[in-house]
């Protein structure tokens, strides 16, 4: 499939003889690596991105992609090729033996631009982004290109490359790692991940059937037929399913991943009647663990190869693509001077939080799914019977606490919140979308902003838009875009042609934002909310935005 | 809001009579079950975190002898790599 796409071609190294430059080598061509890669291009840098591999990856794997990863997506320039060939799903139920215990609803208010999840198999993502990054033609992919020596020093890193074609050696300013959970370019520099092995084992079945069973996430504990255990259905594109059986400790996989056996186990599931095929099968275990930094001088790790979690709650493949969200930005305005390297810094103590945030959510999910004790399966069983007829036990069953964006509360780049606001948002969370409509007509929030630092100035009231106040934002060493969002009524003519400007139609950014006239909010390129103010004054923005470029010492002192 | 260890029950004796009552002709692992089942409802009932983790350290205070504080969450089972 699409074998043009990963087709190995001889190095211009070897070909010229002579070692290669680069600011920027990304190792690793999954998603996460491939999203780091067009990030950087589309911020005008040239990456080399390098993979040991030829090829999408085997099986589905990473399934599930929440509506953050939809939205960073795209800004990447490729959500919509996602989203439709994904299959949409916000809805779950949990079953106890052969009964319905609950169900939930994980977007349960409309407004937004994507849903809560679509689910798609990663090798349709990793087709989609190796397309998206030959486009940007500033991604030079290379495969079967091997890294198998790495020096860090302190002004380049250099690799050493091997080919079908013999090795050559490279030296870039920056190396990110997004080289996988067994990551060899941690290994190549002698550093460690630690953390927790859960002893459990799961198996992985995926079939392609014709069923009518609704898109939704159903996972039964102790079904009748998979007693003492739990499985996971999720339906995928292509009339392809995933179910997921754990298996316990003491499963055998050469054994459990025969197709008679795992067939027997489907058919057990789904009836002898139903006709399937099997896609594909694996038994895996997993690890909760993370590196104790993600920066480690000028080099860099990013996804699995940085920290890695249990598959419930989709944490995996979704906090990936989030660290190269936050990376991505800061490291294109240190390589355009637009930013202290320090910035960098910056990547480890935001992203560090969220791993630790997805691992505790993920091994609090495992320890649920596979009790560790009598007493602990009691207190399981507890709840689970308890859920049926009391509302307040559902919040105690935990069959994966489903991906969220990570909010970087005390972000050394924000400056704190000066003024009151009453929204549940707090500075250092995602965008929250809000339904608008432009000059063109209906617009999304989430489409306005990223990938350069934005200002939104709301209006309202009989005042005339600060026009001379707004351009301003615009001029300074770092630039801010100015939006204007206008409450219903507002006159979206008082406002320059060439300034983007919005009109709330149904309230929600108000409600949102908890926006007064006058209320102005400054998103950073990877959408997060940096800073908002009650009244707009210049000197403010541009304050915070030197803070969070880090280009001035004396505001980071001032804190 | 902090746990109340004074006297608190309005009818003691009947609350101990009901308690035992609860598990009559239960087996032990039945009698385990309730127990469970029984300190989730309480605690929803409670509902204060801060409360739940005194009742928590009370509960278990000299249990163990030297070590009054759990060990880390859920780490039966796990092991470090």
């Amino acid at each position: 499939m699409h074998s043009e796409l990963f087709a190995y071609r001889k190095a211009p190294e070897l070909v010229s003889g002579k070692g290669g430059r680069y600011r920027v080598v990304v190792v690793g061509a999954g998603p996460v690596g491939l999203c780091a890669a067009i990030d950087l291009a589309q911020h005008g840098i040239d990456v080399l991105l390098v993979d040991e591999d030829n090829k999408a990856s085997e099986g589905s794997r990473a399934i599930c992609f929440s509506q953050r990863t939809l939205e960073i997506l795209d800004r990447l320039g490729c959500g919509e090729r996602v989203v439709r060939k994904g299959v949409v799903w916000k809805h779950g139920k949990v079953f106890l033996r052969d009964r319905l215990l609950y169900q939930f609803d994980l977007q349960p208010e409309a407004g937004h631009k994507r849903p809560a999840f679509i689910n798609l198999q990663q090798y349709y993502l990793e087709q989609f982004l190796v397309e998206r990054a030959i486009e940007t033609r500033r991604v030079d992919l290379r495969w079967r290109n091997r890294v198998i020596s790495v020096v860090s020093g302190t002004h380049n890193v250099t690799l050493t490359i091997h080919t079908p074609d013999g090795d050559y050696s490279v030296e870039c300013d920056y190396l990110v790692a997004a080289d996988g959970a067994r990551s060899p370019i941690r290994s190549l520099l002698g550093l460690e991940v630690t953390g927790q092995v859960f002893r459990d084992r799961f198996l992985i079945a995926d079939v392609r059937m014709e069923a009518d069973f609704p898109t939704e996430r159903w996972f039964w504990f102790d079904p009748p037929f998979h007693p003492n255990q739990s499985v996971l259905l999720h339906r995928q594109a292509d009339n392809v399913w995933r179910i997921d059986f754990q298996l316990g400790w003491d499963a055998d996989p050469e054994i459990e991943t025969q197709p008679d056996r795992v067939i027997s186990r489907i058919r057990a599931m789904l009836g002898e009647a139903r006709p399937f095929t099997l896609e594909w099968v694996s038994v895996y275990t997993f690890r909760c663990q993370r590196m104790r930094r993600f920066r480690h001088g000028r080099v860099f790790f990013l996804g699995d190869a940085a920290h890695q979690v249990s598959p419930f709650g989709a944490r995996g493949a979704n906090s990936g693509i989030q660290d190269a969200d936050n990376f991505g930005w800061k490291l294109a305005h240190v390589l355009k001077a637009a930013a202290s390297d320090r910035l960098l810094d910056s990547y480890d103590a935001e992203r560090v939080p969220a791993a630790d945030e997805n691992i505790l959510n993920s091994s609090r999910s495992t320890d649920f799914i596979t009790p560790k004790s009598n007493i602990s399966r009691t207190f399981r069983d507890a709840a689970l019977q308890l859920a049926r007829t009391h509302p307040f036990a559902r919040t105690l069953v935990n069959s994966g606490r489903l991906s969220v964006p990570h909010t970087y509360l005390g972000s050394p780049l924000d400056s704190g919140d000066h003024d009151s606001f009453s929204a549940k948002m707090s500075l250092g969370a995602a965008c929250i979308d809000v339904p608008l409509t432009g000059r063109a007509g209906p617009a999304w929030l989430i489409d306005q902003i990223g990938n350069h630092f934005v200002c939104i100035y709301y209006a309202g009231g009989d005042r005339l838009p600060p026009n001379s106040l707004i351009e301003c934002l615009r001029d300074g060493a770092i630039a801010a875009e100015p939006i204007v969002i206008g409450t219903v009524g507002w006159p979206l003519t008082a406002v320059p042609e060439h300034i983007p400007a919005f009109i709330d139609t149904h309230g929600l950014f108000a409600k949102r934002y908890d926006a007064t006239p006058g209320s102005s909010y400054l998103f950073r390129p990877d959408q997060h909310l940096n800073a908002r103010w009650r009244t707009l004054d210049v000197n403010t923005v541009r304050s915070a935005l030197s803070r969070a470029s880090c280009l001035h010492a004396s505001t980071l002192a001032a804190s | 809001m902090t746990l109340i260890t004074d006297a608190h029950l309005a009818r003691p004796d009947d609350f101990y009579e009901a308690l035992l009552h609860a598990h009559r002709g239960l087996s032990e692992e039945q009698s385990q079950l309730l127990n469970a089942r029984l300190i989730l409802l309480l605690a929803n009932h409670v509902g204060d975190l801060d409360v739940l983790r005194e009742a928590l350290a009370a509960a278990r205070a000299g249990i163990i002898d030297q070590e009054s504080q759990p060990p880390g969450t859920g780490s039966g089972g796990k092991e470090s790599t």
